[in-house]
């Protein structure tokens, strides 16, 4: 009599439920606890010859893009710490690739920053061991979204605000208010061309829009949003998806977008206005009435660095006023250190990006990430940035 | 005769011994040459596809977004109540069953006159023709597919004296890009299907009196079904899960965009979006064995 030969398939079966039950008893197990702080670093020791970098386009030019465009390459020779660069193109984007481990640091915004903090993947450092802080401009030093307390996080970079990108030839007159990407009755002649970037914190910019122009609403920090202020935030961008050619998801395809035609008017960074001019195409941006949304970053050291000293030696470089002087010509933006107003190739670019002009500054409302801690009288029942993300879901459609 | 002491058996080699094991012992032969790929598919493949279901029931920390490893349901109550989710799962469904049907349409006539018309060098160089597009990079051939249809774009310009404009980017256009993509994966296995109808088929049917549409109708297409359905799980299962066409070419969300944008912010949430296309396919393949699509394939 032949012995019953065992059924692979059940065999398989068997192998697919047995893996499925240790893979479950092993997720249920615990949940992760986050070591937020930790000890600060007092002390930059010798160099590992390698650096890993998360940053934004055009934050760490190596001669690449142009080749008159290098801060990298002085860098690597001085302290031969070897440059690799991945570049994101959004905040969150910056968040998971440091929670890898595998970077040694991040030019983070202020919506990263907390998250960054929050999740013990950045570092505590005292400033004094990187000797180009003390010529920061003081306006970006311990804020609330680079110092969390009284323990400083990162090297300021630069700061600019989010303009308003428009087609000379086909939106005239200059447009002032952001009226002309929301209000139908302004925005609707642009129909199908009208762009914005594709980001759960442009939520924000409807925000700055309604606090001016619906003021019992009573916003007072767009990124701490009750129901009703939320509500009537994405219900505005619900209005205006009507009206959306396409969302930009990162600055080469906000260029293109452009240049085919198929966007006039939106929101945008300075970058790309420079791009676009530089290139010949008709464009220009301002800054509208109402006030912006705009973005501060900070140089940041992961807690999980290989190379950290290569990365002290990077946060001290681009604190100092040569590198800031190139990276604010370059990309567009007001730089952290004001010592590089006079080593700027145009002289009066401090005076446009607005450098030292506090009441500018004052205008811009920063990214930071959206927490349900109001910070005020209401309590903890703002929205939160997942909130954001999952109204950002709905009002694309 | 004086009797030599024999010299003991030399000592075999390693790998003769190692054969040796497998002598006589075949579920052990098939066990071994199966381990390997076996391993890859449960633990590779399955095995991650498990940890991801499993991801579903988790939920992040509200403060530093980290995950946290509890037990929830809120991510299917949020597909559930939200109804864009619903939108969103319905819009990509149907663009899948329109670019499969669209599809079909197209490949059959091309696979047909290559399977039983064109002579054989003809045949050869129209399946190379075929593939061709398939040796270029998708994202080449998406990035083609969107200057074409920008505003300033060759469709606008080859369009524009006859007083018309182009679908510009949109559902259209996703189910315009995605057609012309997948197309390939559908002539192939349609082709295969009709080269194994015998030529003697259609002579009897014609002997039997059968008009062309006859013969079409009640030889052919009952012989090619299960080649179609084959070549449909293909452009079906391709479409439901892209991203990167809805991302270049489309203005609204597909389920696979809304996967990406949730990827990096709220991994739970992505993959309980992900169990949808999963229940999706499972329902379409099950009802694609019932047609026959894998039998003979």
């Amino acid at each position: 009599m032949k012995t019953p030969q065992s059924n692979p398939l059940r065999v398989l079966w068997l192998c697919v439920i047995s893996l499925f039950a240790v893979l479950v008893v092993a997720g249920c197990g615990g949940s992760d606890d986050s070591d937020s702080g930790g000890s600060e670093v007092t002390e930059i020791g010798k160099t590992e010859g390698q650096l890993n970098l998360i940053a934004w386009a055009g934050y760490a030019e190596d001669g690449s893009t142009d080749k008159t465009v290098d801060w990298v390459s002085g860098f690597e020779k001085q302290t031969g710490c070897k440059v690799a660069t991945k570049t994101a193109s959004t905040s969150d984007e910056m968040v998971q690739l440091m929670r890898t481990g595998q970077y040694d640091g991040v030019s983070a915004s202020g919506d990263a920053s907390l998250r960054l903090i929050e999740g013990g993947d950045v570092q505590a450092i005292d400033m004094s061991i990187l000797s180009n802080y003390a010529d920061i401009n003081p306006s970006l030093k311990d804020t609330d979204y680079n110092t969390v307390d009284g323990k400083n996080y990162g090297m300021p970079h630069g700061w600019g605000a989010n303009v308003l990108l428009f087609n000379t030839d086909e939106v005239k007159p200059a447009p002032t208010s952001w009226a002309s990407v929301f209000d139908p009755a302004e925005a609707s002649q642009f129909s199908g061309k009208i762009t914005a970037p594709d980001n759960p914190i442009y939520i924000a910019d409807a925000a700055v829009y309604l606090k001016e122009h619906q003021p019992d609403l009573g916003i007072d920090d767009p990124y701490e949003l009750d129901e009703d202020q939320f509500n009537a935030a994405v219900d505005l961008l619900k209005e205006q998806n009507k009206m959306i050619g396409e969302y930009w998801p990162d600055a080469t395809k906000n260029i293109s977008s452009y240049t085919n035609g198929d966007s006039v008017i939106g929101s945008s960074w300075q970058y790309q206005t420079s791009a676009l001019e530089g290139a010949g195409e008709p464009v220009s941006s301002d800054l509208p009435t109402e006030g912006t949304t705009g973005w501060s970053d900070t140089w940041m050291l992961s807690s999980e660095a290989a190379n950290p000293n290569c990365m002290l030696e990077w946060m001290n470089w681009m604190g100092s006023p040569e590198t800031q002087a190139a990276v604010a010509e370059w990309f567009g933006e007001a730089p952290a250190n004001l010592g590089a107003c006079e080593l700027t190739s145009d002289p009066k670019h401090c005076d446009t990006y607005h450098a030292d002009d506090q009441k500018y500054y004052d205008q811009i409302a920063f990214w930071k990430t959206p927490v349900s801690d109001c910070g005020d009288d209401r309590g903890t029942e703002c929205k939160t940035y997942d909130d954001w993300v999952q109204a950002w879901t709905e009002i694309k459609g | 005769m004086a009797a030599e002491a024999t010299a003991p058996a030399p000592r075999r080699s390693a790998g003769k011994r190692l054969a040796d094991l497998f002598q006589g012992r075949p579920r052990l032969t098939v066990a071994a040459l199966l381990a390997a790929p076996l391993g890859w598919l449960v633990i590779g493949y399955l095995g991650s596809l498990a940890v991801m279901l499993i991801a579903s029931f988790w939920h992040l920390n509200e403060l530093s977004g980290e995950i946290q490893q509890g037990f929830s349901f809120d991510n299917f109550n949020t597909l559930f109540t939200d109804d864009v989710y619903r939108t969103i799962a319905g819009r990509t469904v149907g663009v899948a069953a329109a670019v499969t049907v669209t599809d079909a349409i197209l490949a059959f006539p091309i696979a047909f006159y290559m399977a039983k018309v064109a002579k054989p060098r003809m045949q050869a160089l129209l399946v190379i023709a075929v593939l061709l597009p398939l040796w270029s990079s998708y994202l080449v051939k998406v990035g083609a597919w969107r200057l074409m249809l920008s505003e300033d774009g060759a469709i606008n310009w080859a369009l524009g004296p006859f007083g018309l404009h182009g679908p510009g980017y949109g559902t259209i256009a996703v189910w315009l890009v995605m057609s012309y993509i997948w197309l390939p994966y559908m002539i192939i296995p349609i082709y295969a299907g009709l080269e194994r109808i015998p030529d003697s088929l259609f002579n009897a049917s014609e002997d039997l009196g059968a008009k062309p549409g006859r013969t079409f109708r009640k030889v052919v297409m009952p012989l090619t079904f299960p080649a179609i359905v084959a070549g449909s799980i293909f452009t079906f299962s391709l479409t439901l899960g892209d991203y990167i066409t809805p991302a270049n070419v489309g203005d609204k969300q597909f389920i696979g965009n809304v996967v990406y944008s949730n990827f990096v912010s709220n991994l739970p949430l992505a993959a309980a979006i992900t169990t949808i296309p999963i229940v999706v396919m499972v329902i379409y393949l099950l009802i694609a064995r019932r047609l026959g699509a894998f039998e003979h394939v």
